[in-house]
């Protein structure tokens, strides 16, 4: 019989039950998805515990209702456990690899300094984003709605870095490493890598502040890579490394996991890391939630009700967004609020006509400026990505 | 105990030593308590092991939240990816006991 360690015995004695083990469960979408346990990690206002190590955090669906999604409730997603917190004074971002002719090391000061400052709003949307809402159900962290957020990133060009490090004309990726790490030794470190192009590109930040404030711990201290337009995946927390190479990176993050089965899904290819069955997640979807009405919402008849939402995509911007209130018979268009930037997303509204009591069933779908609108049917993949299909709420007027 | 939030779909389970003071705002019925280890598996053959195993690198709510997309099969391959990606110090013998226990406990996948 195996006896429980100390270490075992005093998480034991902390205190906590994860919820009983969960039935199948219909989720309805717009919610937040299954049974949650909300709890408060130093720093951070109340969140879903997905996971409480590594962290994995997701974001209430009433705290995606501001346009900014605020930096202590902005979702918290690791794979590995050990988490440094990194003092600022001492940090330093190392870049070099095979393609980088001049090899450097930045402080954070230097970082700050040596570069110009740009300021981004975009959304970090983690590529499991709806993974619990998927039918058949798949494995992974059960995310609802909240393993996204929209914020303000403000930092310096990734590209303006990499020139000062000479990137040689061979590069072909460029990989990044940050200080978490894992509890042992054979468990692959987290690092990522993504196209020369992508590096290169004017959006490719390397971010110190969120929302006009430093980087909370949680999001990546002191600085972090914000790369809009694509999965949170690729956003490289608590950056300390950054390799600019000849050759495809083969590590496991890369090759087996985060992707999706080639062809399938109409992204950004992403041609060094592609095999015919398979390749890394790139671009997000087209997609909207719903975050008023919920089903918890009581609405009276004759009295004003709102639809409210976000909609975005990976940076063509939203066109429009449609809903329906008779079970897609007949869409309107919803009023769009203001515009944050094509990697931002964009707030919808639209009255609810609340004149008859019964049930409601909302549906809503957005259109990207590149054409492209929210499907009805989710494209099974095994890793539980890209679930973007049209939005459906259902209240009761009373 | 159980704690029903207005939102029908939302049950929160938690052990009594929780304090409920306190919400701060519109997060549901939301008690506001620190993030802590979770450590409780159903009881059964092999609860102590795969315990014992799985807490090394993870808390292990994944355990009962994955459960509704698991059977005996996906677990044998979650088992080996943990073992054979993640370094996972378990035997070929615990392997199979943490096996019969998941697959006996946390085994909920429907179709």
């Amino acid at each position: 019989m195996h006896a429980l360690t100390r270490r075992e015995a005093l998480l034991a004695a902390a205190g906590f039950v994860a919820a009983a083990a969960r039935g199948e469960q219909k989720v309805p979408a717009g919610s937040s998805g299954g049974d949650a346990l909300l709890a408060v990690l130093p720093g951070k206002q109340p969140l879903i515990q997905r996971a409480f190590r590594p962290p994995n955090f997701e974001t209430p669906l009433a705290d995606l209702a501001p346009l900014y999604t605020g930096n202590a409730v902005f979702f918290v997603r690791y794979h590995l456990s050990v988490i440094p917190q990194i003092a600022a004074a001492s940090w330093r971002l190392q870049v070099g690899g095979p393609s980088a002719q001049r090899p450097l090391a930045l402080s954070l000061r230097e970082l700050k300094g040596s570069f110009p400052r740009v300021s981004l709003a975009a959304v970090n949307q983690c590529s499991g984003n709806r993974r619990g809402l998927f039918s058949p159900r798949v494995p992974g962290v059960q995310w609802g709605n909240g393993a996204m957020g929209n914020a303000l990133w403000t930092g310096v060009r990734l590209r303006d870095v990499l020139h000062k490090a000479r990137v040689a004309a061979n590069a072909l990726e460029v990989v990044f490493n940050g200080a978490d790490t894992p509890v042992l030794p054979a468990t692959p470190d987290f690092v990522k890598s993504i196209p020369i192009d992508r590096a290169l590109d004017e959006s490719t930040l390397i971010a110190f502040e969120m929302n006009g404030q430093p980087l909370p711990h949680w999001n990546g201290a002191p600085a972090r890579l914000i790369v809009p337009g694509w999965t949170g995946t690729y956003w490289m927390k608590h950056l300390t490394d950054i390799r600019i190479q000849p050759a495809a990176f083969d590590g496991f993050w890369m090759k087996s996991a985060y992707r999706i089965p080639t062809g399938a899904f109409p992204t950004a290819r992403f041609v060094s890391q592609e095999t015919p069955e398979t390749t890394p997640i790139t671009e997000m979807l087209v997609n909207s939630v719903i975050t008023s009405p919920t089903p918890a919402t009581r609405m009276r008849r004759g009295e004003p009700a709102q639809l409210a939402g976000k909609a975005w995509d990976s940076g063509s911007g939203i066109a429009a967004v449609e809903v329906s209130v008779d079970g897609r018979q007949s869409w309107r268009e919803a009023t769009l609020g203001r515009d944050l930037g094509r990697f931002a997303w964009r707030e919808f509204q639209l009255p609810l006509d609340t004149s008859r009591a019964g049930p409601l069933e909302i549906a809503v779908r957005a259109r990207s400026r590149s054409g492209a609108t929210q499907p009805e049917t989710l494209t099974f993949n095994a890793g539980g990505y890209h679930d973007n299909r049209v939005q459906t709420v259902y209240v009761e007027v009373s | 105990m159980q704690i029903r939030g207005r939102h029908p779909g939302v049950v929160l389970a938690a052990l009594a030593a929780m304090t409920f003071s306190d919400a701060p705002r519109a997060v549901g019925d939301a008690p506001r308590a620190a993030a802590a280890e979770v450590t409780a598996l159903r009881d059964g053959e092999g609860r102590d092991l795969t315990l014992g195993r799985c807490i090394i690198c993870h808390s292990v709510e994944y355990i009962p939240a994955n459960a509704p997309a698991m059977d005996r099969a996906a677990w044998q391959k979650t088992i080996q990816k943990m073992q054979d990606r993640f370094g996972a110090p378990v035997t070929d013998e615990e392997a199979k006991q943490i096996l019969d226990y998941l697959s006996a406990n946390y085994s909920g996948k429907s179709g």
